[in-house]
């Protein structure tokens, strides 16, 4: 074998995912060149994150099937493979969603996945922004056939700002590379194991770093959620909008989205890309400390830049928030200085979202105490509304 | 010209005759009929006194629905008011307190719960997003009123009586269709 003349690898490598033919860099995984095609070709990822060293290859949802290895090989792989770890080889081609086979273990995956999920979206924080919610409603089935009783967990306190629910948990690591490759000292991991594997900091530990809150936007499902936006506001309902301050924080982007009622800042999270992953600016992953994130919960800390650009598949997009401007009352122009005669003041009668009591001003979820009638004050006859008028 | 339909009817303006002018005639025909309808039956209903079966489908102003342990289903997850095509739903969450587990059923409840009667339309998707079973459409109507701010619903207008504090005003609000439900 010594005479063998091995030619040198061409510079990039040709591969066909579902019909589309792509040039891609040598050591590119199948699931990075799906992505750079895009759209519904990329297959779907619960634990790959690609600014997170080590993740993927655990939660199976990215499997792909390999209908030809390479030029050289044309042999199809007899496995579907994971395309998170699978790197591409010169020829290869790919069959993602044009492939039966991978639609039908895409499904069984979700239900696997869904098996010890306790399906509690109308009360977890991340729906409507949750990637097992949208994989489930794409592939799930109506009904489960796991005929015994959920894993349950004893609930764990880890810390201020993070609330922990175990039983939503895939198990997806990212949040265990976060804190690893993030943050200097990592507290927490993965316990236990196989079916009693848990998200714990083991002798109940708070997760006080300066970069913790990433975790909860590396949670693809809503295990790590923002104890300060806790049962707030449903994510639909917010205004997202992309605003950045000066962070003397080192490592810290200041750039982040708010999501916004009126004027109120709910909450603070970094910017997602379209996969929804941590958004990269100049190169470096945008990860927002816990300054930026937990304490920042007013408008003027931030200089706003606009809307965010939602997708319009998701459900956050029935805020119907299209613009920043609030169109101007010219009804005191046109009716040469005379007010607008209001029928009814909504404030006087209603009593949800009331002007004076600030949400985003409680750092925790709120309580009946927060809607009492002493925590409340409901603008009586004769004082003005915003524009100016009494009734 | 020509007509477009074959139901036009000619307008006749010949002079009326003598007879046509003494009216009477004319008169005791109408009367004739008028009396006539004393002897049918009435189609009219004595509203409220008496009232007319509401169609099975019917939708009327909204509850928000208890368990059998008189515990709120409502948990605020907003897919009523998400899917409200009128936005009168408003709402705002709170979470259960330690002490408060006989009130609300999740960890999580509307502390506030509003319902704009003068947006809402009773098109009754608010009752087909619930996935809490708890917020159902009534056979009542909404009661007319003369003002405005009467037409905003809060939790109290809306919450079904308790069924173990006020049974019988539990099985009255559940009306006749939850009741046949249960009966069959």
């Amino acid at each position: 074998m010594a005479d063998e003349i091995k030619a040198a690898p061409p510079a990039t490598f040709k591969v066909t995912i579902d019909n589309i033919t792509i040039d891609v860099k040598p050591g590119t995984t199948i699931l990075n060149a799906a992505r750079q095609i895009g759209g519904d070709v990329a297959p779907p990822a619960m634990c790959y994150y690609s600014k997170l060293e080590g993740s993927g290859g655990k939660c199976r949802t990215c499997l792909v099937e390999v209908a030809a290895g390479s030029t050289a090989d044309p042999r199809p792989m007899p496995k579907l493979v994971a395309s998170c770890r699978t790197t591409v080889m010169d020829g290869m081609v790919v069959k993602n969603i044009t492939s039966d086979r991978v639609l039908d273990a895409r499904n069984g995956v979700v239900e696997f996945l869904l098996i010890n999920h306790p399906l509690d979206c109308p009360i977890c924080d991340q729906a409507g922004e949750c990637n097992l919610q949208d994989l489930s409603y794409n592939h799930g089935e109506e009904g489960t056939r796991y005929q015994f009783a959920r894993r349950t967990f004893v609930k764990e306190d880890i810390g201020p700002y993070i609330q922990l629910h175990m039983t939503r948990c895939i198990l997806c690591y990212r949040c265990v590379f976060v804190a690893e490759q993030i943050t200097n000292k990592r507290v927490h991991g993965v316990v236990d194991r196989g079916d009693h594997a848990a998200i714990s900091t083991y002798i109940s530990r708070a997760v006080d770093n300066d970069f913790s809150g990433n975790m909860i936007d590396v949670c693809p499902v809503g295990a790590l959620t923002d104890k300060t936006f806790r049962f707030k506001n449903r994510v639909w309902f917010t205004k997202p909008v992309d605003a950045h301050r000066n962070c003397q924080t080192p490592g810290c982007c200041g750039k982040a989205t708010l999501w916004m009622r009126g004027d109120e800042v709910f909450r603070v999270t970094t910017r997602k890309d379209p996969w929804g992953e941590v958004q990269s600016f100049d190169g470096k992953p945008g990860w927002i400390c816990n300054t930026c994130r937990f304490d920042k919960k007013d408008a003027k800390d931030w200089v706003v830049e606009g809307l965010t650009t939602i997708s319009r598949h998701s459900v956050i997009g029935t805020n119907k928030y299209e613009t920043l401007q609030v169109p101007a009352e010219t009804v005191k122009e046109v009716m040469k200085g005379q007010a607008p005669k209001l029928l009814m003041n909504i404030h006087n009668v209603s009593e949800v979202n009331n002007p004076n009591i600030h949400l985003s001003e409680i750092d925790r979820p709120a309580h009946a105490d927060d809607f009492s009638e002493s925590a409340t004050h409901t603008p009586g006859q004769g004082e003005s509304d915003q524009f100016g008028r009494t009734n | 010209m020509q007509a477009l339909t074959n139901r036009v009817k000619e307008v006749s303006r010949k002079p009326m005759s003598l007879w046509e002018r003494m009216y009477l005639p004319a008169v005791f025909k109408g009367m004739v009929i008028t009396f006539s309808h004393i002897f049918k039956k009435t189609p009219t209903i004595n509203y409220p006194e008496k009232k007319r079966p509401f169609s099975p489908v019917f939708r009327g102003l909204q509850i928000l629905n208890r368990d059998e342990e008189g515990r709120e289903n409502c948990t605020a997850c907003g897919l009523c008011a998400v899917a409200c095509p009128a936005e009168a739903i408003t709402m705002e969450a709170a979470e259960r307190q330690p002490g408060e587990e006989h009130l609300y059923r999740e960890e999580k409840y509307a502390a506030r719960y509003e319902i704009n009667m003068l947006r809402c339309i009773f098109c009754g998707l608010c009752e087909d997003a619930c996935p809490k079973d708890a917020i159902y459409l009534s056979e009542t109507f909404t009661p007319a009123d003369y003002q405005r701010k009467q037409f905003i619903y809060n939790k109290k207008d809306l919450l079904i009586p308790h069924p173990k504090e006020e049974p019988e005003a539990y099985k009255k609000a559940l009306g006749n269709r939850a009741g046949n439900k249960t009966a069959n």
